[in-house]
């Protein structure tokens, strides 16, 4: 914006278009659109939230190792690590996704799919970012530097293959997957009478 | 005869979570981008801020950082300004679009009304945002494109959070009801 063009080029904004299309596409067709199914999953009543995350790591961790083998990746976007913050942050992320019931994509996808309420939540979210901004001074000067272990995998820190954690993941997503808990069936079932 | 699949209302789990692994692969293999999604927030505020005050914004080492130099309408941005096109089209799709105002498990702890809703809504937005910002993402950056690369930073995120959501939830929805 400042001292550039406010716009990237159109090939680049047409893949972000492209790619913002199938990923609402997908999470409301996975029910994350919604925030009773979030909720649940906070409440630990129906996990279709931590199924879909966990095989989507799986699958998405599988082929973004082979493909770094096979030396397609161009290359990896791994966030730095700073202990305290990720931890911080994560822990307030909570709280507000259980009060507002979204995630920040699933609350922006959510207001394409009628629900009124996650507009206040975007508004928020937009606020949100505005007092991080003017707080991030401090927050770099106090929190950041704590276990700022730069951009650490899980392989780089134990010093084991990564197939181990992949492996490990991709068993949990499977069996995750399949097992249906007598509380989501449940759950399913209320939520199809509902509908009718 | 097979019902077309782009009509039904709901996929299950694990076919939505294959889909969104195989859009990463895309994602990083043809585009070198990684899905991620609160970063932009930082943005839309910041070019909205800079219409008041560009001063402002040039002189916040954190918009800066976003702004300067750099296209503000870049690749993220627009894939979530896309978000709700394509929950929209699966929902209209699917049958499945609900007007929403006041969530049923909302209703039944904090009352019918929307003005508290939309305040309460409004506040967890807040919440959100500002604890992703601190922790370098949100659930799409970290916990799922962080996750699969295998990110320290992004499963000490996800485990924080889900910890901390579960204990919020138990403790609003929970406390008087069943």
């Amino acid at each position: 914006m400042i001292d550039t063009p406010l716009f990237a080029t159109p090939a680049i904004l047409l893949q972000g278009a492209l790619a913002g299309l199938l990923f609402g596409f997908l999470l409301h067709k996975g029910g994350l659109t919604r925030f009773d199914v979030i909720v649940k999953q906070f409440l630990l009543r129906d996990f279709t939230v931590l199924k879909v995350m966990l095989t989507a790591i799986a699958v998405g961790g599988v082929g973004l190792y082979v493909s770094s083998d096979a030396g397609w990746l161009a290359g990896w976007h791994i966030k730095s690590t700073h202990l305290l913050a990720n931890a911080l942050g994560g822990a307030i992320f909570g709280v507000g996704m259980a009060v507002l019931g979204y995630c920040p994509g699933t609350g922006i996808a959510a207001m394409g799919s009628g629900s009124r309420h996650a507009v206040f939540g975007v508004l928020g979210m937009l606020l949100g970012a505005a007092i991080y901004a003017e707080a991030y001074p401090w927050v770099k000067e106090h929190i950041l530097g704590v276990g700022a272990w730069g951009k650490e995998t899980l392989p780089s820190l134990t010093g084991w293959s990564p197939w181990v954690f992949l492996a490990a993941l991709s068993v949990a997503a499977v069996t995750f997957s399949l097992r249906r808990s007598h509380a989501t069936r449940k759950g399913l079932h209320r939520h199809e009478l509902l509908r009718t | 005869m097979v019902k077309n699949p782009l009509k039904t209302e709901r996929w299950s789990p694990w076919t939505v979570g294959i889909g969104i692994g195989v859009l990463s692969w895309v994602t990083f293999l043809w585009m070198d981008k990684a899905l991620g999604t609160s970063t932009t927030l930082v943005r839309a505020i910041g070019l909205l801020e800079g219409i008041f005050s560009e001063s402002h914004v040039r002189a916040n080492p954190y918009f800066a950082k976003y702004l300067v130099g750099k296209p503000g309408i870049e690749w993220q941005f627009v894939l979530v300004a896309m978000m709700p096109v394509g929950a929209y089209l699966a929902a209209r799709l699917g049958g499945s679009t609900r007007v929403e105002r006041v969530p049923a498990l909302w209703a039944d702890r904090f009352g019918p009304s929307f003005r508290r809703r939309a305040v309460g809504a409004f506040v967890g937005g807040v919440l959100l945002l500002f604890g992703a910002r601190l922790a370098g993402g949100c659930t799409s950056g970290h916990a799922i494109s962080g996750g699969m690369q295998l990110a320290v930073s992004s499963w000490v995120f996800l485990g924080a959070m889900f910890v901390s959501g579960v204990a919020t939830a138990k403790f609003i929805y929970e406390k008087g009801g069943r």
